[in-house]
């Protein structure tokens, strides 16, 4: 009989307390019958089957009351709707962030056991560098704790694809073989490379990615044994990547083999390596510890004090994009806490409002757990509604996101709306209608005792002193958006206001990136005839050409050294090729000797062009013009100095920079042969492009253009992802605004509204109107110098937990405190405004007898 | 309640009413009494029952009757529920409602007996 009791506990309470007893009698005659297993697992199944049905009916029942009480005030209605959508919404994209960028495994088979490797040098105080080919060839022949190693250039070659139209660009990564059986991703078409592709003499191969072999021939089968003209030369196509493969990064169009091979100075590979499944990180890194002691006993000249780093793969991410995408997420948070603070305090308004009609409900014998379940069943259905939407703004919102995926992962760089998001939305509506409706349905089911009936403007003490701790904690939730909206928004202006060392409006720029066999001679006569030409065009004022504009390639840096100097850490500079004229265009001021000029040809002594701080750093105080300077073991004499330039960007501090004559590009540094064409003009720079394009074209008919921008642009495009970030932040915190006012709206309009009888006799007795005014405003205002107190240090707490992002802005930077604390209190004065004076209007008379 | 509107009525409803139509019955008389009628062939169980019931005094079909057999017969956990003029006049819809389904089965060949 205890089981079948135990069985009833499925039913409502309700249903049990009025039928119980009956359904227990009724089994028991039946067990005094047939005691048999038959009537136990009928009884069971009857039980489980109809507790269902009551649970259904009663919930199809509240959700029709439910849809009729929503239905009359449409108002409260779509504000509940909006407000959850808006939370729900916010947290899904930030959480579709951060799967997509932290969370989800990279998308390789069995990703966790890919580790990226380095090279280290402290003693030159290098944490990280690149790995040369030797030292690559020597980790992967020396370890005992990986599957295999595969090797990359990181920094994709832009290569030429001539064809039938006009020459298209594309940007090639130049592999090793283990590369791909690596990262356990083989072609979808045709063959990986070998290990004979990597050989120097062997013809070069490609593999191309899915959507250009798709777009160039068709299918991806079709693109197989297929010959491409890269930079002229005829390459043969031996595989394709499967759709979606990124790697080293998502603007690979195609990949190379690597042929060099032998320079152990040249920090050019990134390194991946596959651990062994049974071997942990410690144990690969004490493996890799040894090896680099062998090798640094085996090459004390090149390989001094250098290490072996390691990360996963996965973690190979900058600290400041995951403290970004952590600190979106978190922001999401805060919101969506604020929009359920604002709800549970709607619903209570909503709930006192009704205190009467529960009251009446409780006396004429509601059960208390009907009326929980009605109220709770209220907020659910608000919580769904609001959720679905919220998943469409979601939808809607996540394409805005891109911009916030660090560019350098193997990934798409869109987050998908797949079921991990909507699961993630799913439980995100469950919990607001747990966190908003709980509190309110509770105690006014609580509540709704006959007081209610007794009094219809029962300002109801304690759930006013609950509601003016939710709106305490809106604000305070505000302070903190609003603080750290604020200090990302100083550090923006900041980096806005770096001296990037040249002046970027009214310079257009574009690349011509040439093949990098092209003999000398035919460069020059390249860059001459389309230099002349461009110099023609009208408002031109000047045209140059450089290896990579600032900004756009961070790397190209060598050791340089001048004769008989020894100095304690080795420098290194930023090296360039440039045209005469480059200088002019950018107006990078020449402080000392001349520019670069015709007369610095390939027959000519070699010459170089140095930046202020390089000159600073070999010849403080004294002149450098006409002394020696050493670059891959070749003099050249320095004739002249320029202001340093923010070569590595506005964030990044960048190496002295030194210059070379474009006819003095050294064979080896055919890479750098200067690409990057850039016109000053009066005019409207933009109108040029087709005149530009139309002289490159006569001057070769094979040479692809790419890159076509305004110098402008280029820099705008430094702050992008931090105008992005401040957007979605400030957005945060422009909304948590808002619905931090409404929190106070209410609670002071409530407040005014319960209190219309007191005012009246005050009034009556002589109150003055201002005094009843203020005393509102000084409700609203108390609440929100509660929430600022509260508010301050949490943002602190924040505001040092992105310390990283603020590009030393102090987390503590007392003006932005003390204008998130004005703008909030101001925002108080405002939402109590209103209500406080309605109040003070009121007619004694009428309010007193009202009642 | 709208009569229309509960039609047609489930059998187990129509088969309820039956068993209260000529005296006031408690749940597990109503069990017998249906149990009874179809041969032993419809045996409700207590979950059914007073699913049903608790729908049926909602739609004001039956009520809880104070009324109480002599207490030598009487268990005070019992309840006894009688029929209604509402549910009398329901039963009787769905009766002649079934009559007219029987009469057009008959006239299609689906049922023996006078077309």
């Amino acid at each position: 009989m205890l089981l079948y009791r135990i069985l009833l506990r499925l039913y409502p309470a309700w249903f049990r307390a009025e039928y119980g007893e009956e359904m227990c009698a009724v089994f028991a005659s039946r067990r005094e019958r047939e005691n048999s297993l038959v009537l136990w697992v009928s009884a069971i199944v009857d039980v489980l089957l109809n507790a269902i049905r009551v649970h259904a009916e009663v919930l199809a029942r509240d959700v029709a009351w439910t849809l009729r009480v929503l239905r009359q005030s449409p108002g409260f209605t779509i504000t509940a709707i909006l407000v959850i959508a808006l939370g729900v919404g916010a947290n899904a994209a930030a959480f579709a962030l951060l799967d997509h960028v932290l969370l989800r495994p990279l998308p390789f088979p069995q990703s966790e056991q890919l580790v990226s490797l380095y090279q280290t040098n402290f003693p030159q105080g290098s944490a990280r560098t690149a790995a040369t080919p030797p030292n690559f060839q020597d980790w992967r022949a020396m370890n005992r704790t990986f599957v295999s190693m595969g090797a990359y250039i990181g920094i994709l070659t832009p290569m030429n694809l001539a064809g039938p139209g006009e020459p298209i660009r594309l940007d090639a990564a130049v592999v090793s073989s283990d590369l791909f059986p690596t990262l356990g991703t083989q072609p979808v078409a045709g063959r990986s490379f070998t290990a004979e592709d990597n050989l120097p003499r062997t013809a070069m191969t490609a593999i191309l990615s899915h959507s250009v072999a798709t777009s160039l021939f068709g299918t991806a089968m079709n693109a197989v044994g297929k010959t491409i003209r890269l930079d002229t030369r005829p390459v043969v196509v031996s595989g394709v990547m499967p759709p979606g493969f990124a790697f080293p990064s998502r603007d690979t169009d195609l990949w190379l083999p690597l042929k060099s091979w032998d320079n152990r100075r040249n920090q050019m590979l990134g390194v991946v390596g596959r651990l062994r499944p049974d071997v942990s990180l410690a144990r690969a890194r004490a493996d890799l510890e040894v090896i680099s002691k062998q090798l640094e006993r085996g090459y004390p000249g090149e390989n001094k004090g250098i290490g072996i780093g390691m990360v996963r793969l996965r973690d190979d991410l900058s600290p400041q994009s995951r403290i970004l995408v952590i600190a979106v997420f978190g922001a999401a948070s805060c919101l969506l806490l604020i929009a359920c603070t604002n709800l549970a305090n709607l619903l209570f308004a909503r709930f006192l409002a009704r205190q009467h009609e529960i009251a009446v409900r409780f006396a004429i014998g509601a059960a208390r757990e009907r009326l929980l379940r009605q109220l709770l069943t209220e907020s659910l259905v608000l919580a769904i509604v609001g959720g679905a939407f919220g998943m469409l703004l979601t939808v809607a919102a996540i394409p805005a996101l891109r911009v916030l995926v660090p560019g350098g992962l193997p990934m798409a760089a869109t987050p998908d709306v797949n079921w991990r998001v909507f699961g993630f939305a799913a439980v995100l509506t469950g919990l607001t209608s747990v966190l908003f409706g709980t509190g309110p349905a509770w105690r006014s089911s609580r509540e709704g005792d006959l007081s209610g009936l007794r009094s219809r403007s029962a300002s109801g003490g304690g759930t006013a002193r609950v509601r003016g701790v939710l709106v305490l904690a809106e604000v305070a939730g505000t302070v903190t958006l609003l603080v750290g909206a604020g200090l990302l928004l100083k550090a923006m202006w900041r980096v806005e206001s770096v001296d990037p060392g040249f002046r970027a409006d009214g310079v257009l720029s574009l690349r011509t990136a040439l093949p990098i066999a092209t003999p000398l001679e035919r460069l020059h006569e390249f860059y001459s005839r389309v230099l002349t030409g461009a110099r023609a065009l009208p408002g031109v004022t000047s045209v140059g050409y450089v290896s990579f504009l600032p900004m756009t390639f961070i790397g190209g840096n060598f050791p340089v050294s001048v004769p008989g100097q020894t100095q304690a850490r080795e420098t290194r500079a930023h090296t360039r090729f440039v045209t005469p004229g480059y200088f002019a265009t950018l107006q990078i001021p020449l402080l000392h000797g001349r520019d670069i000029d015709e007369r610095d040809s390939a027959n000519a002594p070699l010459v170089a062009v140095i930046s202020q701080s390089l000159a600073d750093r070999f010849w403080p105080g004294q002149n450098p013009i006409g002394r020696q300077i050493i670059l891959g073991g070749a003099s050249r004499s320095v004739v002249g100095v320029v202001g340093d330039v923010a070569v590595r960007g506005l964030e990044t501090s960048s190496l002295p920079q030194i210059y070379f004559s474009s006819d003095q590009v050294p064979p080896g540094l055919a890479f750098y042969a200067p690409k990057d064409l850039v016109i000053r003009a009066n005019a409207s720079p933009m109108t040029l492009v087709p005149a530009v394009r139309r002289i490159i074209h006569e001057a070769n008919p094979d040479q692809a253009i790419s890159d076509v921008q305004l110098l402008d642009d280029l820099v705008a495009a430094q702050t992008a992802t931090r105008r992005a970030q401040l957007r979605v932040l400030g957005g945060f915190a422009g909304i948590a605004f808002l619905l931090a006012a409404v929190g106070i709206h209410g609670l002071i309009s409530f407040a005014a509204s319960a209190r219309t009888r007191e005012v009246g006799v005050r009034i009556a007795l002589g109150a003055a109107r201002a005094d009843i005014l203020r005393m509102f405003l000084r409700q609203g205002l108390l609440l929100a110098a509660g929430g600022v107190a509260a508010g301050l240090p949490l943002a602190f707490l924040v505001g040092r937990a992105i310390k990283s992002l603020l590009f030393g802005v102090e987390p503590g930077d007392p003006a932005i405190y003390a204008s998130a604390a004005v703008l909030a209190l101001a925002m108080a004065l405002a939402g109590s405004l209103r209500p406080a004076i309605r109040a003070a209007a009121v007619d004694p008379v009428i309010s007193i007898r009202g009642q | 309640m709208e009569q229309a509107s509960l039609l047609p009525l489930p059998p187990v409803t129509f088969h309820i009413l039956l068993a209260l139509a000529d005296q006031d019955r408690h749940g597990y008389a109503i069990i017998q009494d249906v149990a009874a009628r179809t041969g032993g062939e419809l045996k409700l169980g207590a979950g059914t029952l007073y699913r049903s019931i608790q729908r049926m005094l909602e739609q004001g079909l039956i009520v809880e009757t104070r009324d109480r057999p002599a207490p030598e017969d009487d268990d005070e956990r019992r309840r006894y529920y009688r029929i209604t003029t509402f549910g009398i006049e329901t039963a009787r819809a769905e009766a002649r409602r079934l009559t007219q389904l029987v009469k057009f089965a008959r006239e299609s060949g689906f049922a023996g007996g006078r077309a």
